[in-house]
């Protein structure tokens, strides 16, 4: 393995900078892995020339001493985000051979600051899922196996892709997308970093949508800083999305480093689950121990709602989910099965096309929006939801200026595992990560060690609207008090 | 609240999504299992709460009601299954 892969965003940033290797160098060590790592299913589309042609341009803007903050940087991109001239598919056989015209605002953006992209990484379908098992193109093997084991893990969903690759070390970081922990839960699956920002700090336009009023984009990175250095490019306000906030961009690395003395860190009862093993309560204390040690206060504070948060989810997400996935209909673009009439075509392509999850959701979702259950079902979720967010408004009212908890229930678990019986098995995965996104609060899940099995551990830091700056400050602390999170070894390039 | 083998053929048409018969019976539990799971909602005291319509508290952003973009046909349609010239083709659908 190349030694230009092993290193940070910030690293291969600076090095860049001093000319201590090239765009094309850096460009071409992570093509090269990727390659490699083919056996991990991650990448969907692999786009070398792009890459390199890309990767050229950064290097004469270095030489004339011009260049953007992430220039000559190599991404991977979770292909929900539509990328001009690029096949995107949102992992799906509905939109095969979809070609976008158009570039999504959040891509767009990290190319006008220089970054180099890779190729499209795998994902669930339509981003419905938490292990990547939902792919229409099969699933994402985790870099990460159990100590002693050769079984094949879950890199947890739906940025499965995402998160194996930043773990593979295929790619500086990259983006990724979360409704309900998409980017959270695999990031804490794999030992990387992953943010996701306040609603409306990152533009939804140009991202196959999934549960509008929940979706937000954010970014999978090696570490806390190398998550920040791609927020900013990645966040800010856009005309096309009209939930797009208009704020300023801070300068996220800025916070890195800052003093923690005399914050406030909320400690939710309620995410203490009946069962919850010896592991996730153990990570959890190191976490609190680790922050107050930093001159942090701890306080126990209770968000009474937080059990409704799931049930409230899975009837909000897939409501949006039926409306939003009901433009596939075999005519505009994608997959098309012919019927015996139009609303014949509509009912062969959209049962062909799109895989069982979805097919699942978007009948939820159809059934509680449907007459005679709308005010049951939805209306009542949505209510439950304001009392969501009250409970944390209640607790940063009382001066908590963000929480911790942990990111998931469990380590990553193996393909094939959970969820095959009962749907609700997998989708508890999420139970720690949904309420943010009811919310609509920026959420960063950080490594916080490993389990008995070797498989890495995430706690999660749950901010105020718009301050990321504080779960920055607060997850560097946590990284640099945790015990160094050891890398996969590479045994995917011996097995071609 | 559980749906029978009618509901579930009434949704899935509705979802304008095809199930072949020997579905109906697997998809009945799996749905089932999922409004099981969400029940429990009923039990929430949401009296004279507010059902959320913005998770953040902002106003809806307007702009100048004027033409921003147009003249590209050609991409509107690169990507339909089918198309003849400018038009999306699909079946007969007026008798």
């Amino acid at each position: 393995m190349n030694e230009l892969t092993q290193l940070t965003m910030g690293e291969a940033r600076d090095a860049l900078k001093a000319r201590k290797f090239s765009a094309r160098e850096l460009t071409e060590a992570h093509l090269a892995a990727i390659e490699a790592a083919r056996p991990l299913n991650a990448f969907l589309k692999e786009t070398p020339e792009r890459a390199l042609e890309m990767a050229k341009t950064s290097d004469e803007r270095i030489g004339r001493g011009e260049g953007g903050v992430l220039e000559g940087l190599p991404l991977g991109i979770k292909d929900l985000y539509c990328t001009e001239g690029v096949e995107t598919t949102a992992a799906s056989d509905i939109l095969q051979s979809f070609v976008p015209p158009y570039e999504s605002t959040v891509t767009s953006q990290l190319w006008r600051d220089g970054a180099v992209m890779l190729g499209k990484l795998n994902l669930d379908e339509f981003a419905m899922g938490s292990s990547n098992e939902t792919s229409a193109y099969g699933p994402v093997v985790s870099p990460w196996r159990r100590n002693g084991s050769n079984a094949k893990l879950v890199p947890g969903g739906s940025s499965g892709g995402s998160a194996a690759a930043v773990a593979a070390r295929l790619c500086l970081g990259a983006t990724a997308t979360d409704t309900g922990g998409s980017i959270r839960q695999p990031a804490a699956f794999t030992g990387t970093v992953g943010i996701k920002p306040t609603y409306g700090r990152c533009s939804r336009w140009g991202i196959v949508a999934f549960a509008s009023s929940l979706d937000q984009a954010g970014p999978i990175a090696r570490n806390v800083r190398d998550a920040a250095i791609m927020l900013r490019s990645m966040a800010g306000p856009d005309p096309k999305d009209s939930t797009s906030v208009d704020r300023s961009v801070p300068d996220y690395e800025a916070a890195i480093g800052r003093s923690i003395k005399g914050k406030k860190i909320g400690i939710p009862k309620e995410y203490r689950l009946d069962g919850m093993s010896g592991e996730i309560e153990g990570l959890w204390q190191d976490g609190i121990a680790w922050l107050r040690d930093a001159g942090a206060e701890i306080i126990d504070i209770s968000l009474p709602h937080t059990k409704h948060a799931l049930p409230a989810y899975y009837i909000v997400a897939p409501a949006e989910a039926s409306s939003n996935l009901a433009r596939y209909d075999g005519v505009r673009y994608g997959l098309r099965v012919p019927g015996k009439d139009v609303v014949g075509m509509y009912e062969k392509t959209r049962a062909e096309g799109f895989g069982r999850e979805v097919r699942r959701r978007i009948m939820i979702g159809t059934y509680v929006l449907s007459a005679g259950y709308y005010d049951a079902y939805y209306v009542r979720a949505q209510k439950v939801r304001t009392l969501i967010k009250r409970d944390f408004e209640d607790a940063f009212g009382q001066g908590v200026d963000a929480i911790l908890t942990p990111a998931t229930p469990s380590a990553a678990f193996a393909i094939g595992e959970k969820g095959s019986a009962d749907p609700v098995e997998m989708y508890l995965n999420d139970i720690f990560t949904v309420t943010v996104n009811m919310a609509g609060l920026p959420g960063i899940a950080v490594p916080g060690g490993v389990d008995k099995d070797g498989l890495p551990l995430g706690l999660q830091l749950i901010g105020r609207p718009f301050d990321e700056e504080m779960l920055f400050s607060l997850a560097q602390v946590i990284e640099d008090a945790a015990p160094e999170m050891p890398w996969p070894e590479p045994w995917w390039t011996s097995c071609g | 609240m559980s749906v029978d083998t009618a509901t579930v053929r009434r949704i899935a048409h509705l979802s304008r999504i095809a199930v072949q018969d020997e579905e109906i019976a697997h998809l009945q539990l799996e749905l089932n299992a999922i409004l099981a799971f969400v029940e429990e909602l009923r039990g929430v005291d949401v009296q004279g709460v507010e059902p959320m319509t913005s998770v953040m508290p902002m106003q809806l952003k307007k702009r100048e009601d004027e033409v921003t973009d147009g003249f590209i046909a050609d991409e509107i349609v690169a990507n339909a299954p089918r198309r003849e010239d400018h038009f999306f083709v699909v079946p007969k659908v007026v008798e």
